[in-house]
């Protein structure tokens, strides 16, 4: 009975560890494949789908995330007779890590999993094989324009995400908490600088890197079969929120500290 | 010439493919049959270099192509075409983009000579002017044909066939022997064809071997292996009949 207990903890320990393993290998190959010639015209189109068609999410979460936390916030802080460092907290708050952690977020539920169905679908129905006859690589065809579609689009989208979330709660700070546009800004002025977007863009790159890898590893390696492709698409989006919530406090820790 | 010699591949504890012997010449039609499961798709996919065998050899001309690297692998492939078992046509691309994905991807030729090409290649499986047509527009032996034309486009010595007739209404499937015969006779291609259809296997190949458990246990001439008295072989007849 015990000694099954622990095999059972060993096999899945081992397959964990094969995973991983297959994952740093793909990823080696894809950095390999993307000192090739890059096809621009596929980056572009990745750009296109992934990144503005995720423009409306990304704007909503963050609109909300920024109004809610400035609700949540103010009427503590002006208890205080802090008001004028309202803006300045939700600036480094959304900058830091609202800003990257949530369109990190987004982006594996929407990107990651659009990645890992139409990648599977292609698995399934042997057109990545297709691709292999014919000489092409699917790592340097498929996996590299969406690595770089992501890493350029998900930090883009973080920088529009912060602006949106800092809108967001200079909309409640000064249409509801009564602080005048003035001090909200002034205060974002004094205590935030640059070094809080960057940091957060920075974090996004690794963002988008994971979910473009996860998303075609995922993919690449789907059972086949229609329910092969669902259980693809959730291990991806599930995988890649817990990595990105992890790199980001690995992340935090080496740029913050 | 493609040599196998002692080929054989197991997943995990299943040997899918025992010590597997065949030479085929250059030029021939080769019809490797057998029934669901038998090994047929698994030596196909050996031979194409999408899997790695077990143990043995498998030589492509002078090349032995089994501990070849993926990127050396990858210039075999370009003697190479395959007709998919349900086409494998890239969904997103458009029927003409797909004959000419080769072209595009391994050339230099100009738009419109690429253009010629696929033209060409489409009127040479009975297809033409269908170049903006999207894959899910066609029947499934329609896009056999567009998978053909796709395979024949950059001027392959070996073509392989995975189940030409699967999923094809009887007079579809002999449209599709039809051309697999023009192929082979216009561009003197090496042709392997796996399939289940006796039918298709007796009027395109000029050899049938046959698979069965994963042992070859028959390979002879069209005429001399509808005389064999193997009782594996005289059971799939029995069984197709």
């Amino acid at each position: 009975m015990l000694t099954k207990f622990f095999e059972r903890i060993g096999a899945f320990v081992i397959k964990r560890l094969e995973e991983f393993g297959t994952i740093v290998l793909l990823y080696m190959d894809t950095i390999k494949q993307s000192m090739h010639k890059p096809r621009i015209h596929h980056i572009i189109a990745q750009m296109s789908h992934l990144g503005v068609d995720s423009l409306m999410i990304v704007s909503l979460t963050l609109l909300f995330t920024g109004v809610v936390f400035t609700l949540q916030t103010a009427h503590e802080f002006i208890r205080f007779g802090a008001q004028s460092t309202v803006g300045g907290v939700i600036a480094i708050a959304i900058g830091r890590e609202l800003g990257p952690v949530l369109v990190g977020v987004v982006c594996a539920g929407r990107v990651g999993a659009a990645i890992t169905a139409e990648i599977s679908t292609m698995k399934v129905t042997e057109q990545i094989d297709a691709l292999k006859v014919m000489a092409v690589s699917p790592v340097n065809y498929l996996i590299v324009p969406r690595m770089i579609a992501c890493m350029i689009a998900v930090p883009i989208l973080t920088v529009f995400g912060d602006l949106i979330g800092v809108f967001g709660g200079w909309l409640v700070a000064t249409q509801y908490s009564g602080i005048s546009s003035y001090m909200f800004t002034n205060s974002i002025k004094i205590f935030a600088d640059i070094y809080d977007l960057t940091g957060g863009m920075i974090k996004a790159i690794f963002f988008g890197n994971v979910i473009a890898v996860l998303g075609c590893y995922y993919g690449l390696n789907c059972p086949n079969g229609a329910e092969g492709v669902g259980i693809a698409t959730t291990k991806t989006v599930v995988t890649s929120i817990i990595v990105i919530f992890i790199l980001n406090a690995i992340l935090t820790f080496i740029i913050y500290r | 010439m493609i040599k196998l010699i002692n080929l054989s591949k197991a997943y995990g504890r299943k040997l899918a493919l025992k010590s597997i012997n065949l030479e085929i010449a250059d030029g021939e039609t080769l019809a490797i049959i057998g029934g669901s499961g038998s090994g047929k798709s698994t030596l196909l996919r050996l031979m194409i270099g999408l899997e790695k065998p077990t143990s043995g050899e498998i030589w492509i001309g002078n090349q032995e192509i089994s501990k070849l690297t993926e990127e050396e692998m990858m210039r075999v492939r370009l003697r190479m075409g395959m007709v998919f078992q349900y086409s494998a046509l890239f969904d997103s691309m458009t029927v003409g983009e797909n004959v000419a994905f080769g072209l595009v991807e391994h050339t230099t030729y100009s738009q419109e000579k690429i253009k010629a090409i696929v033209r060409e290649k489409l009127k040479q499986v009975g297809l033409e002017g269908i170049e903006n047509r999207m894959p899910n527009e066609l029947s499934g032996g329609m896009k056999k044909r567009v998978s053909l034309a796709r395979a024949i486009a950059f001027g392959p010595e070996i073509i392989f066939y995975d189940e030409p007739s699967s999923g094809l209404d009887p007079v579809t499937t002999g449209k599709i022997d039809e051309l697999i015969i023009e192929t082979q006779r216009a561009l003197n291609v090496t042709s392997i064809v796996v399939t289940h259809d006796m039918v298709s296997a007796c009027n395109i190949a000029n050899r049938i071997a046959m698979v069965y458990n994963g042992e070859l246990i028959a390979v002879d001439t069209v005429e001399n292996f509808k005389k064999l008295q193997e009782p594996k072989v005289r059971e799939f007849f029995r069984v197709i009949n």
